[in-house]
């Protein structure tokens, strides 16, 4: 009985240590204070305050953290500029609700990164009527009555720089493989068909399989994993998305191969540090820049103070801002370091 | 010991010993007829050693978080949580603070998050008197939801400190031509079939989920019988989510994404019943090799996911009815 207890007692004891030392296993060091974006022109002095409000998806993916990252960054670089952030949420009805409470709060521009583009289109247009003006991040709304400004990435063009990358790395001559993300989204097609577009470019290039990953790391090992062991052979491979890249490396790995070329997607920490060593097969990443949210940031600024972009012509700032999605090698990967994501 | 055996359905048992050899034959056909269709279609690829690796290492991990899932199933529950807790304990395991702690750390805290995830939820189920299915559901959301925090959105990789623990999955590790994941999950799916099979743990588990209020007159303590299976599938979990980073090097909240169904699909194509009582440890594996070798098939075959899913839709379906015919003609046999 005795030793009963004292067992009891020292299972308890061990219990409560374990949770006590699993707590202290939580936390991960800071993220960098600051993402590093290109320097602003001449509007950059300081002027009218302006207050933004920001309303993005929940940051459950490295890219769609970035996307915060950069935001809060960029507008504590400006003194009139306030932030005002709205907790991320995945749900269209959610986010809907949030953005109505950032109407009501009057800021002066509102910058949104949609849950779903079509499903809050009438939020923005909410916002638009009420004179607040919108600038959409990237997932466009269904109408331009719901946004002053879009501001986005290009994935058709991923593709086509990827392709184009690799014809030029191969000399027109070769088998790839493609390793998509989630196929069921726009993204992925339009991804698909820039890298077809650009292969066709080059009539000694098959692209001779592909598969679909989800975009996330597991997902990445496995579909790499099987297209190696159906592919014994072939020159280059594309993956859309660096996170799910991760596993792709790691399958390459396990597989001891290192006879081909790989270029990534989207652009993160990991992936530019691989090609910076250059001791993996992945030599290259087309980007798909977070710092989009910077320069979104910055236009709202320039919105709310009535001011042009400096270095264009136009008394107005435009209405649609395309990213470039460039491609980063070991030569150039020292520029795009800083921008990468985690 | 005594009680059990009162529990246990003496009389059916022997057809349903006979009816279970049959339902995992009819999945060994399966298996067969997938591997004739690879031979068939990719013969230069599909009919060598490497493919063998990669189905048994991609079955691996599923097939260790199966391995738990079969005992809460045939205990009469559900744990919809396994994949969130993975999530959370591939984060967990591979936070800066956690890899400070080297390979051990990694370890401990992985299995240490698992078992806790399978505590938290066998204490609600059983003691909380929550249903199976709420209780895990809540917890697939706060595991998620707290994996999504921990890692900011991160994807967590090993640090190069802890490097020896990824290496295990490169092909210098191989013991004898097989992965040491591989290794891993035989073991975990030999002691489960054993703890299912051969001790008086896996006879209660059979009577509480056979017949709950049968198993408690019996006096089986059925509350802690009932927790204790959580825990073991939190267990398994974690033992998985040390394989995950392993086969990965990181971890991230995507990690584990519906890996409850992959789990219960393959639970249900093997052969146990999803209201308990019934099923074989030994179904599960197949039903695991079967979802894997038809991912490897179609990406060797280069088809779209989309086919894929509607094939694996279509074999959940043919094996349930396959299940439904032999147990109507299970209950013919015994009445007659």
């Amino acid at each position: 009985m005795n030793t009963d207890i004292r067992r009891r007692a020292f299972l308890t004891g061990a219990t409560l240590a374990g949770v006590g030392a699993l707590a202290a296993c939580t936390s991960n060091e800071e993220p960098p204070p600051a993402a590093a974006t290109a320097p602003q022109g001449a509007q950059d002095a300081p002027g009218k305050r302006v207050t933004v409000g920001f309303a993005g998806p929940q940051a459950d993916h490295g890219w769609l953290n970035a996307i915060t990252v950069n935001a809060r960054a960029e507008a504590q670089r400006h003194p009139d500029v306030e932030l005002v952030v709205a907790e991320g949420s995945n749900d269209a009805a959610t986010q809907s609700a949030q953005i109505d409470a950032l109407i009501n709060r009057k800021v002066d521009v509102l910058v949104v990164l949609p849950a779903d583009g079509k499903q809050l289109t009438p939020a923005g247009r909410k916002a638009m009527d009420a004179g607040i003006p919108v600038i959409n991040l990237d997932r466009i709304f269904d109408s331009p009555q719901a946004y002053r400004t879009w501001v986005g990435g290009d994935n058709y063009r991923m593709g086509v720089n990827a392709g184009n990358y690799i014809g030029r790395q191969l000399n027109g001559q070769g088998t790839v493989l493609e390793l998509a993300g989630i196929d069921t989204l726009e993204l992925t097609r339009q991804r698909t068909q820039g890298f077809d577009d650009a292969l066709a470019n080059y009539p000694g290039i098959r692209k001779v399989g592909r598969a679909a990953a989800e975009f996330t790391v597991p997902t990445g090992q496995a579909r790499m994993a099987e297209l190696l062991q159906a592919h014994p052979q072939f020159n280059a491979i594309w993956n859309h998305d660096d996170d799910q890249g991760v596993g792709a490396l790691q399958a390459v790995r396990q597989a001891g191969r290192s006879d081909f070329l790989m270029v990534g997607g989207a652009g993160s920490k990991a992936a530019m540090e691989a090609i910076k060593s250059d001791n993996s097969v992945l030599k290259a990443t087309v980007l798909y820049p977070p710092t989009m949210a910077a320069s979104a940031v910055r236009l709202a600024r320039l919105l709310g103070q009535s001011k042009g972009v400096s270095d264009l012509a136009e008394q107005e700032i435009p209405a649609s801002v395309t990213t470039f999605s460039a491609v980063v090698t070991k030569e150039n990967v020292d520029k795009y370091l800083p921008v990468s994501f985690e | 010991m005594n009680a059990e055996q009162a529990v246990a359905p003496e009389q059916p048992r022997r057809f349903s010993v006979r009816l279970r050899e049959a339902r995992n034959l009819g999945l060994v056909g399966v298996l067969a007829v997938l591997v004739l269709i690879g031979a068939l279609t990719e013969p230069g690829q599909f009919l060598t050693t490497g493919t063998v690796v990669l189905v048994l290492t991609q079955a691996s991990v599923i097939g260790v978080i199966t391995v738990g899932m079969t005992f809460v199933i045939i205990g009469g529950g559900i744990d919809l949580s396994v994949g969130a807790v993975v999530a959370l304990a591939t984060v967990w395991a591979t936070t800066r603070s956690t890899q400070q702690f080297g390979i051990g750390g990694i370890v401990f805290t992985a299995v240490a998050v698992g078992v806790g995830c399978g505590l938290v939820s066998g204490l609600l189920i059983a003691y909380g008197r929550l249903v199976a299915f709420i209780g895990t559901l809540a917890m697939l959301a706060s595991a998620r939801g707290l994996a999504i925090q921990l890692s900011q959105g991160r994807t967590q990789t090993v640090t190069s400190s802890n490097q020896g623990l990824v290496d295990l999955g490169y092909q210098d590790s191989y013991v004898l031509g097989i992965p040491p994941l591989v290794l891993i999950f035989a073991a975990v799916a030999i002691v489960g079939w054993l703890v299912l099979n051969r001790t008086t743990f896996g006879r209660r588990t059979y009577a509480i989920g056979g017949n709950l209020e049968a198993a408690r007159l019996a006096g089986i303590n059925v509350k802690l019988h009932t927790c204790l299976l959580y825990v073991l599938s939190g267990l398994c979990c974690g033992i998985a989510s040390v394989m995950l980073i392993i086969l990965t090097s990181s971890g991230t909240s995507g990690n584990g994404n519906l890996y409850e169904l992959d789990a219960i699909a393959a639970v249900i194509i093997g052969g146990t019943l999803l209201s308990g009582g019934r099923g074989t440890l030994v179904g599960s594996v197949l039903g695991v090799l079967v979802f894997t070798v038809i991912s490897v098939l179609f990406t060797l075959n280069n088809l779209p996911t989309a086919v894929q899913q509607l094939a694996k839709g279509v074999i959940i379906v043919l094996a349930v009815l396959v299940q439904r015919r032999a147990s109507l003609y299970s209950s013919e046999r015994t009445t007659r």
